[in-house]
């Protein structure tokens, strides 16, 4: 596998939520790609569409939601047309999840070989010895007990289910892991420790991820690459260095601002306001209502993706103009 | 902080809502079945008007008589009568608001109780729920026709007051539990720990901040419990039980299966009271499925289940 | 943790005693509330048909013996819980010195066989209708047709049971009407008699099942409905497995858990209303002993029969209760956490 592979790419991503009142653009032209045992973070507040440009990429949008237009392709083949059995195949072997919320993510009235034997058997023909010992090696792996195999959901801490949650993503070894938020509903200390059990398992086994999230403190430290987002569309993407250390959004700018910091007290610059409805999305840039930097020019047109640097993507006129 | 309002106005959603058919009230089947409700307390309340109710009584009228449509039917007595001389029309004039009115004493003192002990349970908590939930719910599970007929069998019920009395003792369970764990879940909302923590007294609370929110819980339990206790009034009166003194449904069906009408092919004495409650089951059943999908908007437009 | 804990079992069978003990009060204490005594009520009733029941002065003899009239209404109760815990009712009145135990119990094997198979029946049905009605991946041809089998939810049974009759034995004639085995059939375990009773079994079953299982079905489809959207739900599809296993596992699995709850909570109203069918149906179950005693005044049939309907509720709750600990491994823990 070459290291530039592209193990996923998103093309031209149109998801739609047909509402009585009109559709939801929930995800507008979105283009990402993820190479191979890369990490890119997908970042923008709650209601960007980044958990809707995952479920598209799992081809597990919920109606009235519907992928209108684009193509997903994981090592080359586009898998939004394929039927329920095709994609059957493709889902946990290529493209698995860690989900947001581990605390729902397991079934309460099943235990916890079932649940991760399940993804196994699902796309193995498998002995339940071989499959028994597989599982303990996962949860090993994972630094969970043994006696975690026979408990129930409800007997685990909030940190053991989101690993059991990362055992069962690698159980079939796929292309590409999707983590939603997957460490938003602990707290800080189980945070890092589930974060660091995630890294663990990525470098062993050279996986590709998507991680989502808000928390731009917690993305600098774990991906690779970053892409943000704001109200569907896809506003920067870069290598997390050059996001970092020279955003060119202002969207993004504000995000990374918004970091606190114990070396200075800066005043917080807000980044709050309301986005607008994306029923009915406005000509021209879709951050022009909270846009420090906005100006006639801006309500014309949403602006293309120009390449600011090596891999580095941004669509803001003012970029253009230099 | 400042908060950019740079929305339209026209778009916001707020505007929106105030658009008077987005109402969740106005959910089809809610409306259907409040339509048949409607019309049957028209029937019950306009038909004195129109036939004389006295032929409602024994040997007020010819026996036996097939309605008007079929041979040997007559005008005078347009959907017949039956073996003791009550003509049909007139027992349904007289039958159908006494049904009614069963059902409605009994759900709204159950109602009653069951806000009042629900919100003592839910504010007080610990023995006091305990306790209440335990009876409640021992209560839920009780056959109310067993109880109905152990005590049907020592007095007779003299009017369908005294029934329904005894019909809201089944009624207010439901209501309890509802109200109770609608309590313990508003509570924790922010804008009731803001009113709690000002001092508002706690009958505001409840009736101010709280019963809004449970309405659509609470109209469909109600409804509910109407149908509950019109149906085990009902049964009580079918196996001859009832007040005796006032016709009811319940009492045709009686006298209709007691004198083997079926048997003797007399169909326009058995089906129409059957059909009436059939009528006023539907029509409460659509209304407590409409409104717990307004409760529950989840509930809403999906699959065929929906509208 | 999870299955059955003592302390589980120990609260459900205390609620067990409070349901039936709460019942059986209420009977007692209703008609006491009015003004008179209700058994001197009784008692006058019978002096006026002194004429053609047999034994009359006896029969009234021992009631004012066994309710003793004049006691402190304490006393009378006390006395009374005594013969609820004994399963003592004392003579039937229309077949004195029958105890009315003895003209229930043949009845029983009926009652509990219907109950059983059309409870089983209607909550089968109901939830399994009512699942697909809530899952997505249901095929549109049955998502239409479904809902057709809940027309006849809000009949109750026994009206159902009067058109039935009327259709089927009246009009097209292919099932019995009424009783639970034709009179030319003896009685025996074998293959003409079993059929005898099945046919006879038919109607009585529908009209129970038909119109029950539609509340089930509403409730397990706004079940279902919230499984759908729970993020395990989701997981498991993203897991790969086949829509049948995410269904059953993932789906019934986790929405029936409150469904069986609600079964419970109705299991009361399905013991009434098939009370009334097996009335409309003169099927040898105690609902028809129980109609009869009402028609010939049989006080003591009367209570033995109401007050074992309000037992058998309240064991077939206590049977749900016990039951779902096996099959919900959370219910156990949060009590042993609570406490």
């Amino acid at each position: 596998m070459a290291a530039n592979e592209k193990i996923l790419e998103v093309l031209d991503l149109h998801v739609q939520y047909f509402t009585p009142r009109g559709a939801v653009k929930a995800a507008n032209a979105v283009n990402l790609y993820v190479k191979a045992g890369e990490i890119v973070g997908l970042v923008g507040e709650s209601g960007c569409g980044k958990t809707t440009v995952a479920m598209a990429i799992l081809q597990m949008v919920q109606p009235p939601g519907r992928i209108v237009k684009g193509e997903i392709r994981i090592n080359g083949h586009n898998i939004v047309n394929l039927s329920e059995a095709e994609l059957r195949k493709v889902r946990w072997r290529e493209l698995a999840l860690i989900p947001q919320g581990a605390m729902n993510s397991l079934n309460p009235v099943l235990r916890i070989r079932e649940q991760m034997g399940d993804a196994i058997q699902a796309h193995e023909a498998i002995s339940a010895r071989d499959l028994k010992a597989r599982v303990l090696s996962l949860l090993n792996d994972v630094g969970l007990p043994e006696r975690v195999y026979n408990m129930y959901p409800h007997e685990l801490s909030g940190g053991m289910k989101q690993r059991v949650c990362i055992a069962m993503a690698v159980a079939l070894n796929p292309a590409i892991i999707i983590a939603d938020e997957p460490t938003s509903a602990l707290d800080v200390v189980v945070q890092r420790v589930v974060a660091q059990t995630l890294l663990d398992v990525k470098k062993r086994l050279g996986v590709s991820m998507i991680m989502i999230g808000h928390d731009m403190g917690l993305q600098a430290q774990m991906v690779d690459r970053v892409a943000v987002m704001y109200a569907g569309n896809m506003v920067e993407v870069g290598p997390v260095e050059s996001i970092f250390a020279q955003p060119l959004h202002p969207y993004t700018q504000l995000l990374i601002e918004s970091i606190p910091s114990i070396r200075e007290r800066k005043p917080l610059k807000v980044t709050e306001g309301l986005t607008h409805d994306l029923r009915n999305p406005p000509t021209g840039c879709c951050f022009q209502f909270r846009c420090p930097r906005v100006e006639p020019r801006c309500l014309q047109a949403q602006p293309a993706m120009i390449e600011a640097g090596p891999e580095h993507l941004v669509s803001c006129i003012h970029y253009q103009a230099r | 902080m400042t908060v950019e309002e740079t929305v339209d106005p026209k778009e916001s959603p707020a505007t929106r809502r105030v658009n008077v058919w987005d109402s969740p009230w106005l959910n089809t089947k809610f409306l259907v079945g409040g339509s048949i409700i409607v019309v049957v307390i028209l029937f019950g309340l306009l038909g004195p008007f129109f036939w004389n109710t006295e032929l409602a009584y024994t040997a007020s009228s010819p026996t036996n008589l097939p309605p008007m449509w079929m041979a040997k039917g007559s005008p005078e007595h347009p959907l017949g009568t039956e073996s003791n001389g009550r003509d049909m029309l007139a027992s349904l004039i007289v039958g159908i608001p006494a049904s009614l009115r069963v059902g409605v004493l009994a759900a709204t003192l159950g109602m009653g109780i069951g806000v009042l002990l629900g919100s003592l349970a839910g504010y007080l908590g610990g023995w006091w729920d305990h306790v209440i939930r335990t009876i409640s719910d021992s209560v839920l599970i009780i056959p109310s026709l067993a109880v109905l007929i152990a005590i049907a069998s020592y007095v007779q019920f003299p009017d369908t007051t005294m029934l329904a009395l005894v019909l809201a003792m089944f009624a207010w369970p439901g209501p309890t539990r509802l109200v109770r764990s609608q309590v313990l879940t508003l509570r924790e909302r922010g804008y009731i720990r803001m009113a709690l923590l000002s001092n508002v007294p706690p009958l505001e609370i409840m009736f101010v901040e709280m019963v809004p929110n449970m309405l659509p819980w609470l109209a469909a339990s109600f409804t509910g419990n109407i149908s509950g206790a019109i149906l085990g009034a009902t049964g009580l009166e079918a196996l001859g039980l009832g007040p005796t003194r006032v016709p009811s449904l319940g009492m045709i069906i009686n006298y209709a299966m007691t004198s083997s009408a079926l048997v003797r092919g007399m169909v326009w004495w058995w089906l129409p009271p059957i059909l009436a409650l059939i009528i006023i089951f539907t029509g409460f059943f659509l209304m407590t499925v409409g409104l717990d999908e307004i409760a529950n908007p989840r509930l809403r437009g999906y699959g065929n289940g929906g509208k | 943790m999870g299955g059955l804990t003592k302390e589980y079992v120990l609260q459900r069978v205390l609620m067990w005693f409070l349901t039936i003990w709460i019942g059986v009060t209420l009977t007692f204490a209703i008609p006491r509330m009015g003004k008179g005594d209700p058994v001197s009520v009784i008692v006058s009733r019978m002096m006026q048909r002194q004429g053609y029941v047999e034994n009359a002065n006896e029969i009234i003899e021992s009631y004012k013996r066994r309710f003793g009239l004049n006691d402190p209404i304490m006393v009378q109760y006390i006395r009374y819980l005594g013969n609820v815990v004994r399963f003592d009712y004392g003579y039937s009145l229309t077949r004195f010195p029958t105890p009315a135990g003895e003209i229930v119990r043949p009845a029983l094997p009926w009652t509990l066989g219907l109950l059983i198979v059309a409870s089983t029946l209607s909550f089968g049905v109901g939830v399994t209708v009512g699942a697909l009605m809530g899952w997505r991946k249901t095929p549109a041809w049955l998502q239409n047709i479904l809902p057709a089998s809940l027309t006849f939810t809000s009949i109750p049974y026994f009206m159902f049971g009067i058109l039935l009759i009327f259709v089927f034995a009246f009009w097209l004639k292919i099932l019995p009407a009424t009783g639970g085995y034709s009179r030319d059939v003896d009685p025996a375990f074998n293959w003409t008699f079993i059929s005898d009773v099945l046919q006879h079994a038919i109607l009585p079953l529908f009209s129970i099942v038909v119109t029950s299982m539609g509340g089930w079905a509403l409730g397990m489809r706004g079940l279902m409905i919230g499984v759908n959207n729970e993020d395990y739900f989701l997981l498991a599809q993203a897991k790969g497995l086949s829509p049948t296993r995410v269904f059953f596992r993932y789906g019934i699995r986790n929405a029936i858990l409150p469904a069986l709850t609600a079964f419970a909570l109705g299991l009361g109203g399905l013991i009434s209303g098939s009370t009334l069918v097996e009335w409309i149906f003169a099927y040898p179950g105690t609902g028809y002993v129980l109609y009869r005693s009402i028609t010939a005044l049989d006080y003591s049939v009367m209570q033995n029969i109401c007050n074992l309907m309000i037992i058998i509720t309240a064991t077939g709750v206590l049977a749900l209760d016990l039951l779902n600990p096996l099959i919900d491994p959370r219910i156990t823990f949060k009590k042993s956490a609570a406490s």
